[in-house]
């Protein structure tokens, strides 16, 4: 992928909650810890030292635990939080020292937002719902009217337009949610935990839409979730925050691979690897002339597992877009499920 | 010799106090005392040392009936001022009850009963309270109180609408900032813990009695503080998500509020008018007595010259009507929120 000037740049970014934030920021400049500058000087420390570049068209997923500042940081992009220090650079331009008047139009015309608890208006239809921005902006009924219905059409609920929120189940609200997102016609697409909400296979599906949607809109999004199997599945970017700060961040198959600490360590042992992990990221260089057959690239571990009938001693033909590019041995990927081993291996 | 002499001996004020002994004339305690059967007191009846009992012990000091003639010269002098201020402001009022009081008992009645039914009808969509309507409004016709129930009607018409178009600016402007609340709390506690007499009194003064703008004033003090107070409650409990999400797709604070602040805390507003309807009628029959028309002034009539009966009829039909206008709003307000959360 080609990387340009990134879309969004933060830099050096700083929020602390509290009465007087500005004056306790050179104490968290210095290192003190966020336990300590709640008992010494009663600020709550939200992020430190942010430094994140989102590309034009990929989807970075910010993930981390309750309490680590992941909504916190969505919400200095469209300054719905003011941050304490930092730049916040979007197309070239520092949101930071926007007017209030440019602000909304930032707002309306660049970003757009999906909330985890989707924040539908309930007196008005799902239509006007997904309109919204448009009603913002103040463009004519007739606009609003086409544009919605092509958006709720595009995300399956055609039909529904008239209905009210209430009468529709969490996973379709959050389809009207991400309607009104894609109304808005924004490059660039906030999602704040937009599918935690949501039961299991409700979530697949919706992560199943987006993917779908990007692929052929192409939309700089920004994903908050909790979840690292949601993380891995959507990220080209993936961003791993704990106590307001960035611990490791990278291409996804990387930080799986190579867990840069001991906490996403943690993270990344429950998760079912197999399904996560990709032929490519564990490819070696070819060698040998003889394969039990050829396989994608991008297909997960799980389905060379399932091809070979779990025979450890064969060796696969890694092909992508029709041109071999290295090999796979069978003992190479179950060596790659232990989290431990092959964090040491690949390194 | 009274009680509290020792006190200004002690203090060396004696001189001064003897050197001020009013000219005033005697209170009838005092003449009762002069002419000779004072009683000897015993020695528990010790006096609260009050302006009237230091004032027996030295002349400097003001009685209480001095302050009371204070308070009253002092209203009657800001008087004109406030009149030339209030009189122009509250003109409107005056005109919007005579004209409604008008409208109402001149139309002829089967006209103001189908145009009731029909507002019943637009505003609760309900067969059921506008039978019970129809009932009400048949039965004050029949016992021959149609005419004092529709004026009474009319004053809670135009005073309910007064303290809405005050009231829920007032509650927008105390939601959207906390010193305003803490500022306007504090009276809108006081107009509802004064009793209702009291506020009658300076009213009183301010202006000419037979002038509907006395009790239209009066009433709308009264019932204008629900409404104030669900209007700033029901805008401070609207889902902060909602309102996030307005902020996020760049909403100025007009769109806010008329887009989501307002309709969602509609059904508060809602309850709130519904409480300002009941508070009018509470307080027009009270305002009676300053010359408010209606069923009140039956019912004045009944204690005043305890005519039972009359009383009684008039309390009935100020039940029903009572009864009446809370179904109606209060049906109005349901089918808000069924509006609001259609699941049928």
């Amino acid at each position: 992928m080609l990387k340009n000037t990134p879309k969004i740049k933060l830099r050096g970014l700083f929020k602390i909650f509290g009465a007087d934030d500005k004056s306790v920021l050179p104490h968290v400049q210095n290192g003190m810890s966020k336990e300590e500058l709640l008992e010494k000087h009663k600020h709550v420390l939200g992020l430190q030292s942010i430094d994140v570049n989102m590309q034009a068209g990929e989807i970075t997923v910010v993930m981390g635990l309750s309490g680590s500042g992941k909504s916190t940081l969505i919400r200095h992009l469209n300054r719905l939080i003011e941050p304490t220090s930092g730049e916040i650079v979007v197309d070239g331009e520092d949101v930071t020292q926007l007017s209030q008047a440019d602000l909304r139009t930032l707002r309306q015309e660049k970003m757009s937002m999906v909330f985890q608890k989707f924040a539908l208006l309930p007196h008005r239809t799902v239509q006007q719902n997904a309109a919204m921005s448009l009603d913002v902006r103040g463009m004519d009924k007739e606009t609003q009217d086409t544009e919605a219905r092509k958006w709720l059409e595009r995300v399956g609920l055609g039909g529904y337009e008239d209905h009210y929120p209430s009468q529709l189940s969490g996973g379709m609200q959050q389809r009207v949610g991400i309607a009104r997102a894609l109304t808005a016609n924004t490059d660039i697409m906030l999602m704040d935990e937009a599918f935690s909400a949501l039961d299991p296979l409700i979530r697949t599906d919706m992560q199943d839409l987006l993917l779908e949607l990007q692929l052929e809109l192409k939309k700089t999004i920004i994903f908050i979730t909790h979840d690292l199997d949601e993380a891995l599945k959507l990220a080209d970017h993936l961003v791993i925050l704990k106590d307001g700060a960035v611990v490791q961040q990278g291409e996804p198959q990387g930080i799986l691979l190579n867990p840069a600490d001991p906490y996403i360590e943690d993270f990344v042992s429950d998760i079912n690897r197999a399904r996560v992990l990709r032929i490519r990221s564990i490819t070696n260089p070819l060698k040998s002339k003889k394969f039990a057959g050829d396989v994608e690239a991008d297909d997960n571990l799980e389905s060379l597992i399932a091809l070979s009938e779990g025979d450890t001693a064969l060796t696969y033909r890694v092909m992508s877009d029709g041109e071999p590019i290295g090999e796979l041995n069978m003992r190479d990927l179950v060596k790659a499920l232990v989290p431990r081993i092959s964090s040491t291996q690949a390194a | 010799m009274a009680t509290y002499d020792w006190f200004f001996n002690a203090l060396g004020l004696r001189d001064w106090c003897d050197a001020g002994t009013s000219e005033a004339p005697m209170s009838m305690a005092d003449l009762l005392a002069e002419t000779g059967n004072a009683v000897e007191e015993p020695f528990y009846a010790i006096p609260f040392p009050s302006l009237d009992a230091l004032n027996k012990a030295c002349g400097q000091i003001t009685q209480t009936r001095d302050i009371v003639k204070g308070l009253e010269e002092g209203f009657l002098a800001i008087r004109p001022a406030l009149r030339t201020i209030l009189d122009p402001i509250t003109q409107p009022l005056s005109w919007m009850l005579d004209g409604t009081l008008y409208l109402f008992t001149q139309t002829p009645w089967f006209l103001i009963m189908a145009m009731l039914l029909l507002v019943t009808w637009y505003a609760t969509r309900s067969v059921s309270v506008m039978l019970f309507n129809a009932f009400c409004l048949s039965f004050f016709a029949f016992v021959d109180h149609f005419e004092p129930a529709m004026e009474t009607l009319a004053v809670i018409l135009v005073c309910t609408v007064i303290s809405a178009i005050f009231g829920i600016p007032i509650g927008i402007a105390m939601s959207k900032s906390n010193r305003l609340q803490r500022m306007v709390i504090p009276v809108l506690d006081l107009l509802q813990t004064l009793p209702t007499f009291v506020y009658l009194i300076p009213l009183i003064f301010l202006f000419p009695i037979g002038e509907s703008r006395l009790y239209g004033i009066a009433i709308t003090l009264y019932a204008i503080v629900p409404i104030i107070r669900l209007t700033d409650l029901g805008i401070r409990l609207v889902d902060q998500d909602v309102i996030e999400a307005g902020n996020a797709f760049g909403m100025n604070a007009r769109q806010k509020l008329s887009k989501v602040e307002l309709p969602l805390a509609l059904p508060n507003i809602m309850a709130g008018l519904n409480q300002t309807i009941m508070m009018s009628l509470a307080m027009v029959v009270i305002a009676s007595m300053v010359t408010a028309p209606g069923l009140g002034v039956l019912v004045l009539r009944g204690i005043r010259n305890l005519e039972l009966g009359v009383g009684l009829m008039a309390g009935i039909c100020i039940v029903l009507l009572a009864v009446m206008l809370d179904r109606t709003s209060k049906a109005a307000l349901s089918r808000i929120d069924r509006a609001k959360s259609k699941t049928s």
